[in-house]
């Protein structure tokens, strides 16, 4: 029942030009997308014209002087879901914090989902505007948390919104909020490789980025999509700091036997990094009381402090601050 | 709604009868796994069912993967494009995902909303589906533009919709879940029901439980919301192996189609092997006894 005949060279919306679009039309990425003549009178010239942006975001001078005072802007990336890269922020932000003279952001990108709030703890928090901007929430005096999460009336409300809106808010995040002068800011993405990621991009291209954590898990259905994610990290300039691989074993408490749950049927992480030519950071084991430390809001790396996930934790971050040249 | 609406994409699934969403809010809880799962499991519910999966996770599609299709491209013929057949020659399981409009598999897709909007536009009026007693779509985490549009091009045939909601029992996944449980609301898509994945896990060593990812909070949020709930499914390291590996060796080109019949009938015989494919035909028992109900509550 497989077709005999040739493969269609690439469908349509494949190339941005939309099936309905007129003959001419410049393709919906384009910067003359909803603008060129051959726009005139097509159905989606309205969503075109307000999806590109036009010249330069008028928001960009404000996100330039607002970030100007944040030493360090690191991103938390993977094209894989659940992996545990809001974990991994976390521990992150609580790790640089746990010196007192390091000033700390988290900022949550992930507007449909963001599991920030609840990870640290926070999850009842309200945002408080100020002459100076809204205030981030304060985990401790040297952590502040931005996200979605503390402006939804209540925690059951979706997050209906589409790209734009979404774009919207990220701009708001680094332009209105009261950020201060930050050592390091971690931003926690949701997975994939959509508007959110091209917007931090876009709005921190001037200010830079000074690299990107890709988290997975060992198996090969989350390391297919790692590979885009590095892939798109290359497309767009950004400097892949490393991988992490998270969920790694399991020591069952029982008997002490370490099995594996997802396995790496393709050599995990490791195999991944050397494939792709960027670093293996470290591994993480599979630790039920990293889930439940993360369901009640505390720190995984304070309460269980001798344990091997947080002797990986620190090794990774340690790694982390090596590559950044802030050791 | 708006059923008497003749779109192409009403058209295209006019033979369609029964269109489920599985959907989580969470990213990584089992959508994919457990819509793969949900396909199988229907097309060997009966010697004769047609199932379609449709992959909606542009950015991240596992699909093609997960059902031994990973390599595979979309053809075109005079009617549409012809999904790829997981099957093969016995053609009941029909698949389509960006993953097969790839020209390299590793590229990153990196759409916005309008794009994702179009791309899902031609999966629902371009594809010929054909007669299909069920099409499971796999959407991709959070309530974006991806099931906006969804929703939005599938309003024709609103009436034959209805949602499974996948959930792992951590609080942080289930407050994800709670969220894409009001998006359904909104929506007014009905819910089959919750399904709880990764409940415990049977160490192959000693066969003590561990509940790796807590237990017992999905059915707990079915009780609280007033929704079925379908099942629990224990973490299955066989079938992540299964999910995985369904790749064949070759090249497809060098594959033919006979042979990927084969091999894919081969791999719904593995399936069955496997401790979820048992647990899971509960719940494909539940799904289906509740569907009518389900769908007539709503026309
Ligand atoms: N090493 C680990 N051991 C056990 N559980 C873990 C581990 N890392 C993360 N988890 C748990 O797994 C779940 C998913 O983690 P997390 O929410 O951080 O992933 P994510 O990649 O941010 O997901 P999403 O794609 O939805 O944003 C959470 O319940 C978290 O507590
Ligand atoms: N019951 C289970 N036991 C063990 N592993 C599972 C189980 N269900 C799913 N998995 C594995 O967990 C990983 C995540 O599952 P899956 O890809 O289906 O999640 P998803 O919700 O579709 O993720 P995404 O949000 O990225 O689309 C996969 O590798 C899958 O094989
Ligand atoms: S508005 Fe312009 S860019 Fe957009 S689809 Fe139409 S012709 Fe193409
Ligand atoms: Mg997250
Ligand atoms: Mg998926």
């Amino acid at each position: 029942m497989l077709a005999v005949q040739a493969p269609v060279p690439v469908p349509n919306a494949i190339n941005d030009v939309p099936e309905n679009a007129p003959e001419h039309c410049p393709g919906t990425e384009s910067e003359l997308a909803g603008k060129s003549d051959a726009c005139d009178g097509c159905a989606n010239q309205e969503i075109c014209a307000s999806n590109t942006p036009k010249g330069p975001d008028p928001a960009l001078p404000f996100i330039r002087e607002r970030m100007s005072t944040v030493k360090r802007k690191i991103l938390v990336l993977s094209g894989k879901g659940g992996v545990g890269k809001s974990t991994f922020t976390a521990q992150l932000g609580w790790a640089f914090a746990s010196d007192e003279e390091t000033q700390t952001g988290i900022m949550d990108v992930d507007i449909c989902g963001p599991s920030i709030p609840t990870i640290l703890g926070i999850a009842s928090e309200q945002v408080h505007a100020s002459s100076s901007g809204w205030s981030p929430v304060y985990v401790q005096d040297n952590l502040g948390v931005m996200s979605v999460g503390f402006m939804l009336p209540s925690a059951k409300d979706a997050v209906m919104w589409r790209g734009p809106k979404k774009n919207g808010i990220i701009a708001q995040f680094l332009k209105d909020v009261d950020w201060g002068v930050l050592d390091y800011l971690v931003i926690d993405t949701p997975p994939g490789t959509s508007d959110e990621h091209l917007s931090i991009v876009q709005f921190l291209k001037e200010s830079g980025i000074d690299g990107a954590v890709v988290v997975t898990t060992p198996q090969e259905v989350a390391l297919q999509d790692v590979r885009r994610e590095i892939d798109f990290c290359r497309k767009v300039g950004i400097r892949v700091l490393g991988v992490v691989e998270n969920m790694a074993g399991f020591v069952c408490p029982g008997c002490k036997t370490e099995s594996q749950i997802f396995k790496p049927t393709t050599g995990g992480a490791r195999r991944l990094a050397q494939d792709m030519g960027v670093e293996m950071l470290g591994s993480v084991p599979l630790d039920p009381r990293i889930g439940k430390s993360a369901d009640y809001g505390v720190s995984f790396l304070d309460e269980y402090p001798d344990s091997p996930a947080t002797t990986a934790y620190l090794d990774i971050i340690d790694r982390i601050k090596e590559i950044l040249g802030d050791t | 709604m708006a059923s008497t609406l003749d779109t192409p994409v009403a058209r295209r699934l006019r033979l369609v009868k029964h269109i489920i969403i599985v959907c989580s809010g969470k990213g990584g809880v089992g959508k994919s796994s457990v819509s793969a799962q949900l396909a199988l499991s229907l097309h060997a519910s009966t010697p004769h069912a047609r199932v379609g999966i449709l992959d909606v996770d542009l950015t991240g599609p596992s699909i093609p993967r997960m059902l031994g299709v990973n390599g595979h491209g979309v053809h075109q013929s005079s009617d549409g494009w012809v999904p790829v057949y997981a099957d093969g020659r016995d053609a009941r399981l029909a698949c389509m995902s960006v993953g097969f409009l790839l020209k390299k598999k590793d590229d990153s897709v990196v759409w916005r909303g309008p794009k994702k909007n179009a791309m899902i536009r031609q999966f629902l009026s371009d594809v010929r589906w054909g007669e299909l007693d069920y099409l499971v779509i796999d959407t991709p985490p959070g309530t974006s533009d991806e099931h906006l549009s969804l929703l939005e091009h599938m309003a024709p045939v609103h009436e034959r919709l209805s949602a499974v909601i996948v959930t792992t029992p951590q609080a942080v996944a289930l407050m994800d879940a709670i969220k894409c449980l009001s998006f359904t609301r909104t929506v007014n898509l009905p819910v089959l029901g919750v399904v709880e994945n990764m409940s415990g896990y049977v160490c192959p060593c000693c066969g003590e439980i561990s509940n790796v990812f807590s237990t017992g909070g999905g059915q707990e949020m079915a009780r609280q919301e007033s929704i079925p709930f379908l099942g629990s499914l224990p973490v299955d390291t066989e079938l992540v192996t299964l999910l995985d590996a369904a790749e064949p060796e070759e090249a497809p080109d060098a594959v033919e189609s006979g042979e990927a019949g084969q091999r894919s009938f081969e791999l719904l015989q593995r399936y069955q092997k496997t401790p979820s494919a048992a647990l899971f035909k509960n719940i494909v028992d539940a799904v289906v006894r509740t569907l009518p109900r389900v769908e007539e509550r709503l026309s």
